[in-house]
């Protein structure tokens, strides 16, 4: 691991990001499992260092857009455990007043634009955020979040080439997993995944996706360069989802084994190995790290209580918001 | 009053807003210094510039996709789709993302963008250049939809839709950019869901569409030699739709036949007529009448083309027919 923004403040918050997502996930698939969760909903869970890294490197104001497997992207910009949970559990409250749900979960005050359902639904979002950032002035940078599976997707290329002739403010984050749904990804993606980008003469990186200060210190960079006009820019992230493709995606081993999934969560855990990083940097102690992750799963477990017990939306909603007022 | 065409209209309309509004952006295939294929859009790169009128690659869901998350932060895109037809190439875009960013998002996010495209057939395009689609957009919750039927309206309702909040389809009949209309110099706007009255009258109720209404108007003013009174009521926008003028307008008459380019099946025809028949049913001396483009592919022949539109004439016989009790 390289350390750029080495401050303790930074990597302290860098683990607390993490914890928080992975704390929100068990939580959120433990309302699956107990069927306190209308519909189901995508674990983002062995991927925490590829939000946290980015999203570290943004201001409040810079966009992004996000995925069915969103909600890692949506802690990690900065959004309330509360409205989140209330959101996935259809209740008022939630960042969408329960309209929008894990898969459309958007937290516009903290610059996200909102999960997808489509797969590669959301390259256009972002690039457009570009083009209004590059239109307005306003310097901010957007980042498209996608996974692997959507590189199959025509919308993905047409937009990155769009935004590589108007040399536009938005980073591709590529995060490949490995699988999209329940296939690998290359029985889905011929050739070089890197090619993709660069055949557009966008530059492309590719990076630990398991290391949260390798992902922060490229995207630093990227952000930099790209509020100069130097971008966009495109990073392959290899990463790894730990849970199935959702929650209730239990029996894996006819497209993946155990004992790959248990490589990735026992060798290349991204808390646990920035964990023993801070810890052997003498940045935090075991106690302190231990303290910071009880506290957030307590947290946790409180915002799910919370949203248990909070309102439903009035029936008086259904109709609304189909159209803005003008 | 001064008469100026159609796409005149349509770019007198663009370049108003856009000196008022910076935030304005247009951007399509060949919109800067081609000024489209049609040419509606001359002299507006000379005006505001590429940077504002912004040629796209051939990538009709990218340049949408694009529109949409631009006007999601503070842009005010008009999207440029060259032909109706490429509707199909954008459905994801236009129809899940731009329709339905602000019901999903609980009213936080907007999409304040307008796509125009156009419609209309007899212009030996064949079938993938001569749809008129609009049904399949109006279907959707969160998209409004405009269909002018004169420089006049092509203007007015240009102008609205680019300060709605909200994403705008705005369907022009191609075979209209060359007519001529009585237009205003001073500005004016029109509202959506108000339908306008063309002509009045009081034994059948003729509504029609975009390019149908100059049909409709034509078959009027033949029944009106023969002394049948009719009402053509055009309705501006489909969605919002201007229902009370339309059943008060067939509570007064009795009959009526809906006239719109789009296929007959599961059409706009059959949207205006069922709603007739659900809110006027007791006035009515005689079925609703639904008249659309025949349920065929657009076909490229001339001999064949003529035949799936509708035409005054075959509206002026079916109103006969209708008042005669014989439909």
């Amino acid at each position: 691991m390289t350390d750029k923004k080495d401050n303790r403040e930074s990597y302290l918050q860098m683990f607390k990001q993490m914890v928080r997502i992975r704390a929100f996930e068990e939580q959120a698939n433990q309302l699956y499992l107990s069927a306190k969760m209308p519909g189901l909903t995508h674990m983002y869970v062995g991927q925490e260092a590829v939000a946290v890294g980015i999203c570290e490197a943004l201001t409040p104001n810079d966009k992004i857009t996000s995925t069915h497997r969103g909600h890692g992207h949506c802690v990690a910009k900065g959004a309330d455990f509360k409205q989140m949970f209330c959101e996935l559990l259809g209740k008022e409250e939630g960042y969408c007043r329960g309209k929008g749900g894990s898969m459309h979960i958007a937290d516009q005050a903290n610059g996200n634009l909102g999960a997808n359902a489509i797969v590669g639904g959301s390259a256009g979002i972002a690039t457009g955020a570009a083009l209004s950032a590059k239109q307005l002035g306003s310097n901010e940078v957007s980042v498209c979040f996608f996974g692997d599976g959507a590189l199959g997707q025509g919308l993905l290329y047409e937009t990155m080439n769009m935004a590589a002739l108007w040399k536009l403010p938005v980073i591709y984050a590529c995060e490949n997993n490995l699988y999209g749904e329940y296939t690998k990804v290359e029985e889905m993606a011929a050739g070089d995944l890197m090619a993709r980008a660069t055949g557009f003469g966008i530059e492309s990186f590719e990076v630990d996706g398991q290391d949260v200060l390798a992902v922060n210190n490229l995207t630093q960079e990227l952000v930099e360069r790209a509020r100069k006009g130097h971008g966009p820019f495109f990073i392959l992230l290899n990463t790894y989802r730990y849970y199935g493709h959702h929650v209730g995606d239990i029996n894996r081993e006819y497209y993946r084994s155990k004992e790959e999934e248990m490589l990735w969560r026992k060798e290349r855990d991204p808390i646990t190995n920035f964990t023993q990083l801070l810890v052997e940097k003498k940045i935090s102690t075991p106690e302190e790290l231990k303290s910071i992750e009880r506290e957030i799963e307590t947290e946790a477990e409180e915002a799910v209580h919370y949203a248990l017990d909070a309102a439903w939306p009035d029936a008086s909603e259904v109709d609304m918001h189909v159209f803005a007022s003008n | 009053m001064r008469e100026i065409t159609f796409g005149a209209a349509v770019n007198e309309a663009i370049a108003e807003e856009m000196r008022l509004d910076e935030r304005i952006i247009v951007l399509g295939e060949d919109v800067a210094e081609a000024g489209t294929p049609f040419k509606v859009l001359s002299g507006l790169v000379e005006e505001f510039g590429t940077q504002r009128i912004i040629d796209t690659p051939i990538s009709e869901p990218g340049f949408t996709g694009i529109a949409v998350g631009a006007a999601m932060t503070g842009l005010r895109p008009i999207v440029d789709l060259m032909f109706g037809d490429f509707l199909f190439l954008i459905m994801d875009q236009l129809c899940n993302q731009a329709a339905k960013t602000h019901y999903m998002s609980g009213g936080k996010l907007n999409v304040p963008m307008v796509l125009r495209t156009n419609m209309g057939a007899t212009r030996r395009s064949a079938a993938q250049h001569s749809q008129s689609l609009h049904a399949l957009v109006a279907h959707i919750p969160g998209l409004k939809v405009a269909m002018p039927s004169s420089a006049y309206e092509a203007k007015g309702l240009m102008k609205t839709a680019i300060r709605d909040n909200n994403p705008v389809v705005i369907f022009e009949d191609k075979l209209m950019y060359n007519d001529k209309a009585e237009v205003p110099e001073e500005e004016y706007l029109i509202n959506f869901g108000e339908a306008e009255i063309l002509h009045t009258g009081s034994d059948i109720t003729l509504v029609a569409t975009s390019s149908m209404v100059q049909q409709a108007e034509m078959a009027a003013k033949t029944l009106a030699k023969q002394n049948i009174s009719a009402e053509v009521i055009d309705p501006r926008t489909i969605s919002p739709l201007d229902e009370t003028t339309i059943i008060n307008s067939v509570k007064k008459t009795s009959h009526a036949i809906v006239i719109d380019e789009g296929h007959q099946n599961y059409g706009i025809t059959a949207e205006i007529a069922a709603r007739i028949s659900e809110k006027a049913f007791y006035y009515l001396d005689a079925p609703v009448q639904r008249f659309g483009a025949m349920d065929v592919p657009i076909p490229f022949s001339p001999a064949l083309e003529d035949l799936t539109v509708p035409t005054a004439q075959q509206i002026h016989e079916r109103a006969v027919l209708l008042l005669e009790g014989k439909l």
